[in-house]
């Protein structure tokens, strides 16, 4: 069943989970064969950003060796056919342009998400 | 009326907010009605099941702990399943095992079990609906 992954809050425990857990069982639930694809809202626009970097953390002597990367995620989802969508107005109300976004990362604009989510049999809004 | 399987993702911790007393009255509500339930408990939700949940007294309520009598989300969650069963139905009740390994929490109450992801996009396919409770 065709089946949309709503996420909005973003870098919710990314530090912790070394990824966003949306992010992260979106890839392995399509692994299992879901069909399924992804709008970012809100302030999870910016998990589309390219060349986000959240390494160097280092509580004591112990450091994170394996940082979030969403990008490298969003893209992993691209690779197994999954759409990657961020809501335009979102982007925009925080400075962000296409040329900042992803590649193959898709725009829409708020006003077109009620037509958007007729297209999907199943919307999860984590 | 038909029966019904609906599969819920719950995934706020214990003792943390108020959407997760609202997804058990929802569970609650179906089972009363004889329908089945999945739950897939994600991130800190896989603690709702852990056994070790212990009541403690409260002094500014100025109780003792039996008279507190605190609901620990285990006990809830083993009534429903109780509720299930006498009704008909079934709570199927399924903790993300890495979620488990992470907090340390492996020793669940009977009946919840570990799964993964998959586990959530099959009951997912063969339920009638379902609903995604996330933490914000």
């Amino acid at each position: 069943m065709k089946t949309l992954q709503i996420v909005t809050s973003a870098y919710r425990c990314n530090i912790e989970e070394q990824d966003d857990p949306v992010v992260w069982i979106s890839q392995a639930m399509k692994a299992a064969g879901a069909e399924l694809h992804l709008l970012l809202g809100g302030g999870a626009v910016n998990y589309a950003v390219r060349g986000q970097d959240a390494s160097g953390l280092l509580f004591g002597g112990k450091a994170q060796t394996q940082p979030p990367r969403i990008e490298e995620d969003l893209r992993r989802l691209l690779d197994k056919g999954a759409e990657v969508y961020v809501v335009q107005d979102d982007a925009a109300a925080r400075g962000l342009e296409r040329a900042d976004l992803l590649e193959g990362v898709k725009g829409l604009s708020r006003a077109e998400l009620p037509r958007f989510f007729g297209r999907f049999e199943r919307i999860w809004r984590w | 009326m038909a029966k019904k399987h609906l599969t819920l993702v719950m995934m706020d911790a214990p003792f943390e907010n108020a959407r997760t007393v609202s997804g058990l009255r929802l569970i609650d509500a179906a089972l009363r009605r004889g329908h089945d339930v999945t739950v897939f408990a994600y991130e800190g939700a896989v603690a709702l099941t852990f056994a070790k949940q212990a009541p403690h007294a409260n002094a500014v309520h100025g109780r003792d702990a039996a008279q507190e009598d605190h609901p620990l989300p285990k006990d809830w969650i083993a009534a429903l399943m109780a509720t299930a069963a006498q009704n008909g139905g079934q709570l199927e009740w399924i903790n993300c095992g890495l979620c488990v390994d992470e907090r340390g929490v492996g020793e669940a109450i009977p009946g919840a079990k570990r799964g993964s992801p998959a586990d959530l996009w099959k009951a997912a396919e063969a339920s009638d609906n379902t609903l995604v409770i996330g933490t914000r």
